[in-house]
């Protein structure tokens, strides 16, 4: 098989363009700890209401001075619709859904999940700017979608 | 044409009729993004559209072409008739029935799931069983295009098959491993749920076995439209291919590496651990390897289309290509959407920024230039050049024709730059009204969900001109006998041994056993976990 000279140095190029991306994503996984977001944890999704892991939803403040949110997304709403957080802390949320798949957004930030029925999602985030935000549902979940929303207020320090 | 005239005319006749009913709910939808009142508008029918002009441009549309356009280029480039008309037509029925049912559960309120079908939401039946039945009718066409090949081969034992059928088996090979995803969706929980049978599905396996079948789907849109940049553009822009081992070269990667990538549309969900889905990631960056080869062989092909054309400078072979010619333009525009596309695909698969952009409106202005433009547009160039040879009739309104392919680049840009910003800044993607009670956050969306709307009636016009022009060469078109299918010539001639890319068996193997490595063990671990399944719902 005869290939040009040309074709290979922009063969080499390419594959050299793709090493440079997956190094940039390796740095990131070693260095920073980011890797992908994951959380293996079921629940029965006809029994939400009642589990003792989503009786306490709102805010909780941890002993190490972190802070837990636990909600539950329903069509067409977020339990609970207001969130307040200190900023500048962890905060670990943890979601699940009463009915159908829904997305938890924050608009302005990076916290964006799935909340997949019979599934527990969490993952962590600061907030480092105090402000108002607006959370929304990004997976379609019916015809109430796009009216479904909540609020984030990020304090600031005391 | 060697007999598969009717049947092509067909399968064509199918897709256009479902690119002009999703065109025209599009518009709706862009206009209602942009929260601009419209009679009627109403959440019921604004999600009942997206629905339909998910499903008839994704899977409607996209499959009928390629089935009509495998059938052409098979039989074209092998010189002999297809082995089993009737199983061929058989096909055609299958796939049109399905269409049939699954557009009346959708049009009749029935299945407003989006073309992605995520339970819990729950269709009717006849959406699911409809779906299934046009994979099953694709199935059969695969086999039939398989048959024909296998007889040709074993005429030609030595010979390398000619490249637009490689390229077409290697299509057919991607989509056969990967409807295996969406076949056990639907037999093993989606169907019997649907009906009764069971009562509970599990969300995240069902999500798991679409993805697996989602992400090469996108690989069976793209290739055909390779198959076209290679093997037809050249020849009507008065080139030659530049190379053809490396075109192979490129359908044997595609093979190995479709499937295994498809956690990268779950890097957001819960219940699959992050190494897998870094696994995922690592393939999905490999997979743009032979998409960069072939713009280097198909813009180094169009270069000698160029200086053919008497060009001598460095680049004055661009402005030299026959950018009038509608099959021409639309392809060469394809290309550039596509290129952006890319790169917002790059940053989708990165994880850490895949969480700024993730279900916003910036995966929809991805997808418009993929699937919606690089393959979309390529199908309708195809169309200006294919559909005068089966009707024996010249392209009629040809002036409409040569202004719609730059009518859909300008409307694509305006439609995709708008949604990658309002992506980034937050807005979400498949909602009715972006305005949220007047959050400010939303109030900052506003201005460029205008831009967007505005592309969307540029898109809108191009369809209606493309749709016209195909109206008017079927009907009113001046007779004409030209129904020669001529492929671009490898400018060191045809390959004269088989290379290692020519052989599928071998190909075939790796792709299975990479996707056992990438899929096998979470599936188990998966099915192993104890895990409770949901009730439907139909909040539509
Ligand atoms: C006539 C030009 C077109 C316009 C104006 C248009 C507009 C739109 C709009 C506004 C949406 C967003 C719905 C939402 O997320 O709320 C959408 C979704 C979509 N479009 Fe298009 N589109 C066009 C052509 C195409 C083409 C050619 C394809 C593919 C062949 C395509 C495939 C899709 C798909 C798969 C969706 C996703 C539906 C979903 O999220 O469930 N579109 N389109
Ligand atoms: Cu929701
Ligand atoms: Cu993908």
């Amino acid at each position: 098989m005869k290939v040009h000279l040309y074709e290979r140095i922009w063969m080499i190029a390419a594959a050299a363009v793709i090493a440079i991306f997956l190094g940039t994503i390796a740095v990131g996984t070693l260095a920073q700890g980011s890797q992908p977001p994951s959380h293996v944890e079921t629940i029965d999704p006809k029994a939400v209401w009642t589990d003792p892991r989503f009786a306490n939803r709102g805010v909780e403040e941890l002993p190490d001075g972190a802070v837990r949110v636990t909600g539950i997304a329903m069509m067409f709403a977020f339990q609970p619709g207001e969130i307040r957080v200190p900023a500048g802390k962890k905060v670990t949320f943890r979601l699940t859904s009463a009915d159908v798949v829904h997305g938890f957004q924050i608009v302005g930030t990076n916290a964006n999940a799935m909340v997949v029925p019979g599934y527990v999602t969490q993952f962590s985030t600061v907030f480092d700017r105090p402000g108002e935000y607006l959370i929304v549902c990004n997976e379609y979940c019916g015809l109430g979608h796009h009216m479904m929303m909540g609020r984030l207020v990020v304090e600031a320090g005391q | 044409m060697n007999g598969v005239r009717r049947l092509a005319t067909a399968h064509l006749a199918v897709a256009v009729t479902a690119f002009g009913i999703a065109a025209a709910m599009a518009l709706m939808q862009a206009l209602s993004r942009a929260n601009l009142d419209l009679p009627w508008r109403s959440p019921k029918m604004y999600y009942l559209s997206v629905t339909a002009h998910g499903v008839m441009m994704a899977l409607i549309f996209t499959t009928f072409f390629i089935m009509g356009l495998g059938l052409v280029l098979t039989t074209s480039a092998l010189g002999r008739r297809v082995s089993h008309p009737r199983l061929a037509w058989a096909s055609f029925w299958a796939a049109f029935g399905g269409t049939i049912a699954a557009l009346w559960a959708i049009l009749w309120g029935k299945a407003t799931v989006l073309y992605t079908f995520y339970p819990p939401l729950k269709a009717h039946p006849a959406f699911y069983l409809g779906l299934t039945l046009v994979v099953v009718g694709s199935w059969i066409w695969s086999w039939v295009v398989i048959a024909t090949y296998r007889a040709w081969k074993k005429e030609h034992p030595e010979t390398p098959v000619p490249l637009a059928v490689h390229g077409t088996l290697a299509t057919i090979i991607v989509w056969l491993i990967a409807t295996v995803g969406v076949a056990a969706e639907m037999l093993f929980q989606l169907i019997p749920w649907s009906l009764g049978i069971k009562e509970t599905v599990d969300p995240l396996l069902a999500r798991m076995l679409f993805w697996y079948f989602g992400h090469p789907l996108v690989y069976f849109w793209l290739l055909p439209a390779y198959v076209v940049w290679y093997t037809l553009l050249p020849k009507a822009a008065g080139g030659k291919l530049f190379s053809d081992p490396l075109a192979r070269m490129v359908f044997a990667v595609f093979i190995i590496l479709s499937t295994p990538v498809g956690f990268h549309h779950q890097f957001m969900d819960p219940g699959i651990s992050s190494g897998w889905k870094a696994l995922h990631t690592l393939n999905t960056f490999w997979i743009l390897f032979p998409s960069l080869v072939t713009a280097f062989t198909v813009l180094a092909s169009l270069e000698i289309a160029g200086r053919a054309r008497g060009a001598e400078g460095l680049f004055d072979w661009l402005g030299k290509l026959p950018w009038g010619d509608p099959f021409v333009a639309s392809v060469l525009l394809s290309m550039v959407l596509f290129a952006i596309g890319g790169f917002s695909g790059a940053v989708n698969a990165a994880f850490d920024m895949n969480a700024v952009v993730h279900n916003t409106a910036w995966v929809q202005g991805h997808f418009h230039l993929t699937v919606g433009s690089a393959v979309a547009l390529t199908f309708m160039g195809v169309a200006y050049w294919l559909v005068p040879k089966l009707v024996n009739r010249e392209l009629e309104l040809a002036l409409l024709a040569k202004v719609q392919p730059y009518l859909w680049f300008i409307g694509m840009v305006l439609f995709a730059i708008a949604n990658h910003a309002t992506g980034l800044m937050g807005m979400p993607r498949r909602i009715y009204d972006p305005s949220y009670m007047g959050h400010p956050a939303a109030e900052q969306w506003k201005a460029l969900t205008g831009v967007s709307a505005l592309g969307g009636l540029f898109l809108f016009t191009s369809a209606a001109f493309f749709l016209l022009v195909m109206l008017g060469t079927v009907l009113a078109g001046r007779p004409n006998n030209d129904d020669t299918v001529s492929f671009a010539e490898p400018l060191e001639g045809p390959p004269l041994r088989k290379s290692i890319f020519d052989r599928f068996g071998l190909w075939v193997v790796i792709a299975v056993a990479l996707v056992a490595i990438a899929y096998a063990y979470p599936l188990a671990h998966h099915l192993s976990m104890q895990r409770f399944g949901s009730p439907g719902f139909r909040p539509f």
